[in-house]
């Protein structure tokens, strides 16, 4: 053993490396070159010469930044980055309150029929986004809608959800009936390493079940609900699904409704996917600053507050 | 084909991934010259029951000249246009493909279509002209050989039209009135819908009407969407939907079915293929409706646009360009295939001496009570406008399902709309460097 030491710190000094290596070419092939990709023909547009016709007629050439202030400049984009903020802030802040809510109440000792309630709650995650959309979507529509039927056997009044503001309702209840369990799930697995001996000590410190849950729970499980809201703002971020399931049901929702929407159009739509690709780029960049700009003002806060 | 419309209601909610493109692109790269020895050709195409009446061909022709046509099943309309442009960049299109004939401009335009008109030989007889013009875009070429057409037709319930005591209308003017009255008689029924959601139907208004929307002179495109005869098609829609006589919701949604099912709207500009979608949408009206020649801009007029209809091309990327055409021309002149074509795939055929033959004899069971059926459609097919595509056909309906989808919701300017489309058109043809006159 003594003797091979320089041999196996050479093979020691090495070894690093190849460890790494598998993981570094599958970050290289399957992250940085498709991503790489898409930011190179971001910077490619197509040229036509003459009526377009023909052998010959097209070829991608450089474009610089041309994509980007087209996308700058489109009011379109940044008509579909508004409705989804404003979708966002109905899905958002509704989705996270009853996940706590439901996951605070699936806590509590009162409770019965606990494991059937959480799954009965869960149970929307597992159904795919399109086929809630179409689900809901039917169910949206006057004519074919049960709730219309017995809306207007009472002679209750019957809002078109299919349009203007309701629309945001009906797009978040989608977002928020399928997403509602999965955080629910998160914030209750939290809840229940909460070891039971801070109860004890609440309890005999004379605390209400309702002081527990204000002044116990629901700080001990911050760092799950900032993650659940880390994880809402990406998927609202990268909302598409329930808009294109929707869309063919009314004229409130355009192609473009939702910055993805407008990738997909420009992409599959119109075939450019030179600007699709700046489009994307875009969305990708605003995602990370807005998500980690979130983390990091948490993170901060929470430092603050350790200080404190 | 509009009976697969609404099952874009699922397939464009499901992402289209590369992958499967180029795992459904495996064309037949053998590279032999010559046409001798076996050879096999792969064809993507939405037709249903395609695959049967390639297997006529397969056990038949293409027996004997050693030629073997593999279906591959595809989404319909612009998805396989979308893809058969992916492919062709990798060079693996495959070798023959289904294209709506608005699209062929485009796929042409990014060189995914071989010109054929030295194999296909004689049979643009067997085409009306403004049919056959469709597929050589004015040019010497020959890009594809027709298959169906969808000449535009006026669907109208039968029966409660003689119980509300209206008439057939005749012109567009009779046809408003005839709303109105209805509106009168009936408030809460409406003669029909403005949809925005298939820009197909307003395109062959707009062809009735005299409209050319893409033309060249020179080296030059010239787009008139926003011309005085979609101008006139645009405003007289939307004075229907302001004034409230016709609904303004779209079409092939639940709500649509249910409307035609239950006598909610009466009528339906369609074409010649409204006889498969009735029977989905209102199968309980069956045998309620009956056919008319679309109303006229004016009474010495006799002239129709059409809606839907595709061709069958070959590629730029197929090694047997000479065997595929040969196919093209078989399954779209031969008595046999179209006859199972029609039986198979329910399709009205592009070649005039079958739309009166074999499955065309009798009408379709949706209008039993319509004896002549097929009769008048092969007279009013031959009234069909000529048509003017353009290379961005996808950016022009796309703008107009948006510009149109919020006038018809707001029941605002269709004539606005109708500018916005023409700038939208002008302007992504700008954009990819296409010379384009005032």
């Amino acid at each position: 053993m003594s003797s091979s030491t320089s041999r196996r710190s050479y093979g020691v000094k090495g070894a690093p490396y190849g460890f790494l290596l598998p993981a570094t070419i599958l970050f290289a092939l399957f992250f940085a070159l498709p991503i790489g990709y898409a930011v190179w023909l971001s910077f490619r547009k197509v040229h036509v010469s003459g009526l377009g016709l023909g052998p010959g007629a097209r070829q991608e050439v450089w474009a610089g930044l041309e994509n980007y202030t087209g996308a700058f400049r489109d009011s379109e984009l940044l008509d579909g980055a508004l409705r989804v903020l404003g979708y966002g802030c109905v899905v958002v802040p509704v989705m996270l309150g009853l996940a706590l809510l439901f996951a605070l109440m699936l806590d509590s000792d009162r409770v019965r029929l606990a494991p059937f309630t959480r799954l009965a709650i869960f149970l929307p995650y597992a159904i795919p986004g399109v086929v809630a959309a179409l689900l809901w979507g039917f169910l949206y529509l006057p004519d074919v809608s049960p709730f219309y039927f017995v809306l207007d056997r009472l002679g209750l009044p019957q809002p078109d959800l299919l349009d203007g503001g309701p629309l945001y309702l009906a797009l978040s209840n989608i977002a928020v009936w399928g997403g509602t369990g999965f955080n629910m799930i998160v914030i209750y697995t939290s809840l229940r390493s909460i070891p039971a001996e801070v109860y004890e000590a609440a309890k005999l410190d004379g605390a209400t079940p309702l002081q527990i849950a204000l002044r116990i729970k629901i700080p001990m499980v911050a760092p799950s609900l900032v993650l659940t809201f880390f994880f809402s703002i990406i998927a609202t971020l990268q909302v598409f699904n329930e808009p294109t399931t929707l869309k063919p049901l009314t004229n409130s929702v355009n192609t473009t409704w939702s910055p993805l929407m407008k990738v997909y159009q420009d992409a599959f739509g119109r075939n450019d996917i030179y600007s699709a690709a700046a489009e994307a780029t875009l969305i990708a960049v605003v995602t990370l600053l807005l998500s980690f700009g979130f983390l990091r003002a948490a993170n901060r806060r929470n430092k603050q507050e350790a200080a404190g | 084909m509009p009976h697969t419309k609404r099952r874009r209601l699922v397939t464009t909610a499901v992402a289209v991934s590369l992958g499967a493109t180029a795992l459904a692109a495996c064309g037949s790269e053998d590279g032999s010259k010559a046409e001798s020895g076996p050879v096999s050709l792969t064809y993507w195409t939405w037709t249903p029951g395609m695959d049967k009446v390639v297997d006529l061909w397969n056990k038949g022709p293409g027996k004997k000249d050693q030629i073997t046509v593999t279906v591959k099943k595809q989404a319909s309309g612009d998805t396989l246009v979308t893809k058969i442009l992916t492919a062709h960049k990798a060079k693996k299109a495959p070798d023959l493909v289904q294209a709506e004939y608005q699209a062929l401009p485009t796929l042409v335009s990014n060189d995914a279509l071989a010109d054929i008109s030295g194999e296909v030989g004689d049979v643009k007889d067997k085409f009306a002209e403004g049919v056959w013009q469709q597929t050589t875009l004015g040019t010497d070429a020959v890009y594809a050989v027709p298959q169906d057409i969808g000449p535009m037709m006026f669907y109208y319930r039968e029966d409660l039209f003689k119980q509300y005591g209206l008439k057939v209308p005749t012109t567009w003017e009779q046809f408003a009135e005839t709303a109105r009255r209805l509106k009168k008689k009936a408030p809460d029924k409406d003669l029909t819908t403005f949809s925005a959601n298939d820009s197909g139907l307003f395109a062959g208004l707009a062809q009735q009407a005299g409209a050319k929307w893409w033309t060249t002179s020179g080296d030059k495109w010239k787009v008139g969407i926003d011309d005085a005869a979609t101008q006139k098609v645009a405003r007289f829609w939307g004075g229907l939907v302001k004034e409230g006589v016709v609904d303004n919701q779209p079409m092939y949604t639940p709500s649509w079915n249910k409307a035609l099912n239950t006598g909610k709207q009466i009528a339906w500009v369609s074409a010649v293929w409204a006889p498969g979608t009735l029977n989905t949408a209102a199968p309980d009206t069956k045998g309620k409706w009956a056919m008319a020649p679309l109303p006229q801009w004016s009474l010495d007029q006799d002239v129709t646009g059409s809606w839907g209809g595709s061709s069958t091309a070959v590629t730029t990327d197929s090694a047997h360009k000479e065997a595929a055409a040969k196919f093209a021309t078989w399954l779209n002149t031969d008595h046999d295939a179209l006859n199972a074509l029609a039986k198979e795939g329910g399709i009205y055929p592009a070649s005039t001496s079958a739309q009166l033959s074999g499955a065309f004899s009798n009408p379709p069971a949706y209008f039993s009570n319509q004896a002549d059926f097929y009769t008048r459609a092969a007279g009013i097919a031959k009234t069909t406008a000529p048509s003017a595509w353009g290379p961005n056909v996808n950016v022009a309906y796309t703008s107009f399902k948006d510009a149109f989808g919020a006038a018809a919701k707001n029941k605002s300017d269709f004539a606005a709309a109708l500018k916005t489309m023409q700038d939208d058109t002008v302007a992504d043809m700008k954009k990819q460097g296409f010379e384009v006159s005032q």
